[in-house]
């Protein structure tokens, strides 16, 4: 089935180099720096300090509120350190530091759970928690939290979002073709963590060989239908997404669970899969490291807390002209200085650029061309936006809608005048967060 | 490699489709409509287009310099201005009527507003409403093309017509249908064997350059098409001949490369339709109705100046807004 495209986007150059390449996987590291911050919501509190052994899989934060998720060891051996360490968003979060033991003991709490099928909702729900899921798609957003919806909500549909829209990333897509059973099972039990009669999996007609896989594999399973989306930039977008499949708009300033569906990204599905058949929590994710400043691109499986730079040694190091590192994919992921920063939960891949892809144009004035205005499928006007966001007309910004920007990046990205849209726009938004918080 | 990698905001990937590309390939959409004239009307019809752009380009380059500001000539809208003027030109023209008309353009209509981006009228028809306001004899003095003659002589002859062979021969196409009733056939006005602007005889040239633009996505094609559709549809109506209408005077030029002026038209898509059905029924009423028999370029130039109460009035819904509340 073939389902209706939103209004406006745009089609950047895929740019999917990796997506052939089988996901290669990486040995445990000799160190990692494990942030206890991975997710959006509390920090969690260190259940270790320096000197302390740890074994893989063993809890090492605990959940610093009700938005927050348990964070594990990645390996065995012994805290180094539990200190402030710099992070690719730019900032310090208080970190474990653990040298291997070269053993990669894992920790004897860790059982499967095969007979999950006859667990309660609530069970499968604390599962998600333990197994310290959080959107792993990019957004990090702590999944057991988003599968607790209000009681007068029901859900009616879990959509596991396989679009992966964004250019040069193909972590999802790699997981959908060689572990398209994981992804299924994950999505049968987010089903019945809230009793969702219908679960789809939606994937961009880009990714023919995922979509046939998944086919095959649901074909005995009713309740379970594969989306073939358009192939558009931000086809992933939650909003979009339930749009394409439901036909449903989420109200302003609303929820998911608002019009009925829950979306999770696929690879988190599968993690929890894991989690269920043999008890690993979320401690290790597949990447895309790639990008023309990259010797050898590769998808591999990682250790969280393994380091940028760890990764990119085993796809052969950087090139001579790499020029800027992106953490996730090029239209919505932070750059960042050096690869000395973690791996986290939601690190989609690593995309590095060379000094010409790098090189951004002086931005000129506005010619009122309207292609952001086409390009922003939630029908805002990003040129006023951008000029009030600029000017610091801060409430007339809010008036036009500033708080419904979802970040995407199109109207940046189309800009002939190459302004700065979605970085005014982010700042505006960020003055008006602050000012919400004080009350 | 550098010791410490370059940091910017996301997006870090950009279109290749910028302004100044955008500029060059509107001047180059505007080549076929220029050989053109040069083909019809001789050799005289490059200096017209170089001094106007020249011009243009020098009047921007003083100002910015005056005023201690950035020079922005590099991006090529003073030149694209300079060119649409002189399209609208009579071939006949005084060499200092380009130069007037896009110094008029560029000072007046574009950088009294703060430049490039800010200019609520269309430059070139604002330097074009100028020349014709000032020297309206200069600006209605025309000619057909060598290749034409026979033509001139047919229409002479015609019934309809008692006046000197003289008269037909200085009258464009859309005079000679409102105070003679003589009808040019519509052949000579698709390929530009005819009297007129510059740019404007051609409309041959004007479509092919204009498909151009909408293929590679540089103009919104509901512009053109809203535009010349209404001007179709109500000469249909008033029981005129629609093609005769599309093909002749400046509304193919207008349609393609002066109402899709990014800067001078709605930003929205709905707002687009309207301004260019405002343009299209303005121009019919002036064609029909007004002292002169052309009306293009005042009838983009009012729905200028309409262009940013459209938009207010076709501000797109906004995503999971409910109709009726806001």
């Amino acid at each position: 089935m073939h389902w209706k495209p939103f209004r406006g986007g745009t089609h950047p150059n895929p740019a999917k180099r990796t997506a052939g390449l089988a996901i290669e996987v990486v040995p445990p590291p000799g160190k990692v720096i494990i942030p206890l911050q991975q997710h959006i919501g509390a920090p969690c509190k260190p259940l270790v300090k320096p000197g302390d052994e740890v074994l893989t899989g063993q809890v090492i934060g605990e959940p610093g509120g009700f938005v927050s998720a348990p964070i594990h060891a990645s390996i065995s051996g012994k805290v180094a350190a539990v200190a402030p360490m710099p992070t690719y968003t730019g900032q310090e979060v208080l970190s474990v530091v653990i040298d291997s033991d070269g053993r990669d003991q894992k920790h004897p709490d860790l059982t499967p759970h095969h007979t999950w099928e006859q667990a309660s909702s609530k069970q499968i729900v604390d599962w998600i928690k333990e197994c310290g899921l959080v959107g792993m798609g990019g957004a990090g957003f702590p999944t057991h939290v988003k599968f607790a919806p209000p009681a007068d909500k029901p859900i009616e549909a879990v959509i596991l979002n396989g679009a992966e829209c964004e250019p040069y990333l193909t972590c999802d897509h790699r997981v959908m073709q060689e572990r398209a059973d994981k992804v299924v099972l994950g999505l049968r039990a987010f089903m019945k963590a809230v009793n969702a009669p219908a679960g789809f999996i939606a994937i961009e007609d880009n990714k023919a060989d995922a979509i046939d896989r998944l086919t095959r594999v649901t074909a005995s399973l009713p309740q379970i239908k594969i989306v073939r989306l358009h192939t558009r930039y931000p086809q992933g977008e939650e909003r979009l997404i339930i749009k394409a499949i439901l036909n449903r708009e989420i109200p302003r300033g609303g929820l998911p669970a608002d019009v009925g569906a829950i979306v999770s990204n696929v690879s988190t599905a599968a993690t929890f899969a894991d989690f269920l058949l043999t008890g690993r929590p979320l401690i290790q994710r597949i990447v895309t490291i790639t990008g023309s400043g990259i010797v050898n691109p590769k998808n591999l499986e990682v250790r969280i807390g393994t380091l940028l730079e760890d990764a990119a040694r085993y796809c052969g190091g950087l090139q001579d002209n790499a020029a800027k590192l992106i953490v996730g994919g090029p239209m919505t992921g932070p750059s960042y200085y050096d690869l000395a920063v973690p791996i986290m939960k939601a690190t989609a891949g690593l995309v590095v650029l060379t000094e010409a892809e790098a090189r951004k144009l002086e931005p000129i004035a506005c010619v009122s061309c309207g292609k952001c205005v086409e390009a922003c499928p939630y029908g805002l006007l990003p040129n006023f936006l951008g000029k009030y966001a600029e000017l610091g007309r801060i409430a007339d910004a809010e008036k036009t809608g500033l708080m419904d920007c979802r970040e995407c990046g199109c109207c940046s990205y189309v800009c002939p005048s190459r302004r700065p849209l979605l970085h005014a726009i982010k700042s505006a938004k960020a003055e008006v967060a602050a000012r919400r918080r004080k009350g | 490699m550098p010791e410490r990698f370059v940091v910017t905001s996301n997006p870090h990937i950009a279109t290749t489709q910028t302004t100044e590309r955008i500029m060059r390939e509107v001047m180059l959409a505007l080549l076929p409509a220029s050989a053109a004239a040069v083909y019809f009307f001789g050799w005289r019809v490059l200096a017209v287009i170089a001094v106007s752009m020249v011009a243009a380009v020098c009047t921007e380059a003083i100002i910015q310099k005056a005023l201690k500001q950035k020079t922005t000539i590099m991006d090529g809208s003073a030149a694209l201005t300079g060119l649409l003027l002189a399209l609208t030109l009579p071939p006949t023209v005084p060499l200092w009527i380009p130069a007037l008309g896009a110094i008029f353009a560029i000072a007046i209509a574009k950088q009294v507003f703060g430049g490039l981006g800010s200019n609520p009228f269309n430059p070139a028809l604002i330097g074009r409403a100028f020349l014709t306001a000032s020297w309206p004899k200069l600006m209605s003095t025309w000619k057909w093309p060598h290749a034409a003659q026979s033509l001139v002589q047919q229409l002479s002859a015609s019934d309809a017509v008692s006046a000197a062979s003289d008269v037909i021969s200085s009258a464009t196409p859309l005079e000679l249908a409102k105070s003679m009733e003589v009808q040019v056939p519509l052949e000579p006005l698709f390929w530009g064997n005819i009297a007129g602007s510059l740019g404007e005889v051609s409309a041959m040239a004007l479509l092919a350059g204009g498909l151009y633009l909408i293929i590679r996505r540089i103009i919104d094609w509901r512009i053109p098409v809203a535009y010349l559709g209404t001007v179709a549809v109500i000469a249909l109506i008033s029981r005129q001949d629609p093609l005769f209408h599309l093909l002749a005077g400046g509304l193919l030029l207008g349609a393609f490369f002066m109402a899709t002026d990014y800067v001078t038209s709605p930003i929205t898509r709905k707002g687009r339709v309207i301004f260019a059905i405002g343009a299209g029924l303005l121009t019919i009423l002036f064609r029909r109705y007004g002292a002169n028999s052309e009306g293009v370029c005042y009838s983009i130039l009012i729905m200028n100046a309409f262009a940013p109460t459209i938009d207010r009035l076709t501000v797109p819904r906004i995503f999971g807004e409910v109709k009726g509340r806001a």
